[in-house]
């Protein structure tokens, strides 16, 4: 029984804000923040565009326990601008995936981001890159990097690419997972192309039940800050592989979603191809009947 | 960006024992609230960044009504704002010196 020592206060993961996540997920008491408030190390660049600061620059770093088990996390901010990479967000994110490889700890990165800060882009930029590599190189060197995604900006642009590259992805029925966000589908491609403010589009398409069914995600979970919690503690159990043929697996699945998906328009149709009974009621089914159809889902297990 | 400093006289010492603590997010409509116990206890020191300009007036009869009612003796207060509006800017504070009351855990 993990709840002894979590803060099994419900709390709804959608509505939370970064610290109030970290708190709910590791055990009661056990986060120590790194460059925290402070140390008011923000942004170089927002005073520029006269922009308000925030003295994380939108990111919470540290160390915690994990039913017991020492732990890196990162929270992302959603609600200060958009919880995007900056300059200083993105630097302490791959400063804390390179402690992981360095003390061999595991790492959650709870993400809440619409991708790069587009006032300092070549920075943010730069920072998705880094932090990819760290990941990287964190799991070659044998740590797992479980991503949490369930908060209101959801995962976007290259928050989407480094959550990519994670050992394993917790995600909700809110959470969001897209390399482009509706909005920015819409103004390249047209209002026939994606209709941004069509919210059930919006949810089948990139929703956490979607992620999941199409193994984008591998595990689902209640908007609950517990499950989650619960989630994580299972997830950092496995050691997951990595090397050149857990990647060629992933590109061999990849290729054959290609191949059975690739003609249809809508994830409904998707959902049809995989063998859902009534494809059409799946978005609104609870968790518990949701996970019993996505019995033939497509998963990634091999690949990460 | 305004920025705006008071350096205030405060009745009440700021309770509890903990170094520091943090409320809010910097948003439209909202703001965060820095609170750090590094002054002596009859003081209250108020640091202003805010999206919204021409407010001196506001904000200050907001810290004054504060440093008066609440315990804020002793802290140094920095505050990044995104236009928040009097009432919220009064409500962060106030959670921001009952947070640091709380025992450490």
């Amino acid at each position: 029984m993990t709840a002894a020592t979590a803060n099994d206060v419900p709390l709804s993961w959608y509505e939370a804000s970064a610290r109030q996540r970290i708190d709910a997920l590791v055990d009661a008491g056990s986060f120590c923040e790194f460059i925290g408030p402070e140390l008011r190390e923000i942004s170089p660049h927002l005073a520029i565009f006269n922009l308000p600061e925030q003295f994380d620059d939108g990111i919470v770093i540290g160390r915690g326990r994990l039913d017991g088990a020492p732990v890196l996390v990162a929270a992302q901010e959603g609600r200060f601008m958009g919880g995007a990479f900056g300059e200083v967000h993105g630097a302490k994110l791959t400063g804390l995936l390179r402690a992981a490889r360095a003390l061999k700890q595991d790492v959650v990165i709870l993400f809440d981001t619409g991708g790069v800060r587009l006032q300092e882009a070549n920075a943010g930029e730069l920072a998705i890159a880094e932090i990819m590599r760290a990941v990287i190189e964190a799991r070659h060197s044998g740590i797992n990097v479980v991503g949490l995604i369930g908060g209101r900006a959801g995962c976007y642009g290259g928050g989407s690419l480094i959550a990519g590259t994670c050992s394993r992805l917790i995600i909700s029925e809110q959470g969001r997972l897209s390399v482009s966000g509706p909005e920015v589908i819409e103004t390249n491609k047209g209002i026939e192309e994606f209709d941004s403010r069509d919210r059930a589009l919006v949810w089948r398409t990139m929703g956490g039940k979607h992620r999941y069914l199409i193994g984008g995600a591998d595990i689902f979970v209640d908007d609950q800050a517990l499950a989650f919690r619960e989630a994580a503690i299972a997830t950092l159990a496995i050691r997951s592989r990595f090397d050149p043929n857990v990647l060629q697996a992933e590109q061999k699945r990849l290729e054959r979603r290609l191949h059975r998906f690739g003609d249809v328009e809508d994830a409904i149709e998707i959902w049809e191809v995989l063998g859902i009974d009534q494809p059409t009621g799946i978005p609104a089914l609870p968790t518990g009947a949701f996970l019993r159809a996505a019995n033939k889902r497509e998963n990634a297990d091999d690949a990460r | 960006m305004e920025k705006l400093s008071f350096r205030l006289t405060a009745p009440n010492r700021a309770g509890g024992t903990r170094a520091q603590t943090i409320v809010g997010v910097v948003a439209s409509g909202n703001l965060e609230v820095l609170l750090e116990r590094s002054l002596p206890a009859g003081t209250c020191t108020i640091d202003i960044a805010t999206a919204a300009h021409g407010f001196g007036a506001v904000w200050d009869a907001v810290v004054r009504d504060f440093v008066a009612r609440r315990a804020a003796g002793g802290l140094r207060i920095s505050i990044n704002d995104g236009g928040a509006r009097p009432d919220t800017v009064a409500l962060r504070l106030a959670q921001g010196v009952r947070k640091i009351e709380e025992p450490e855990r």
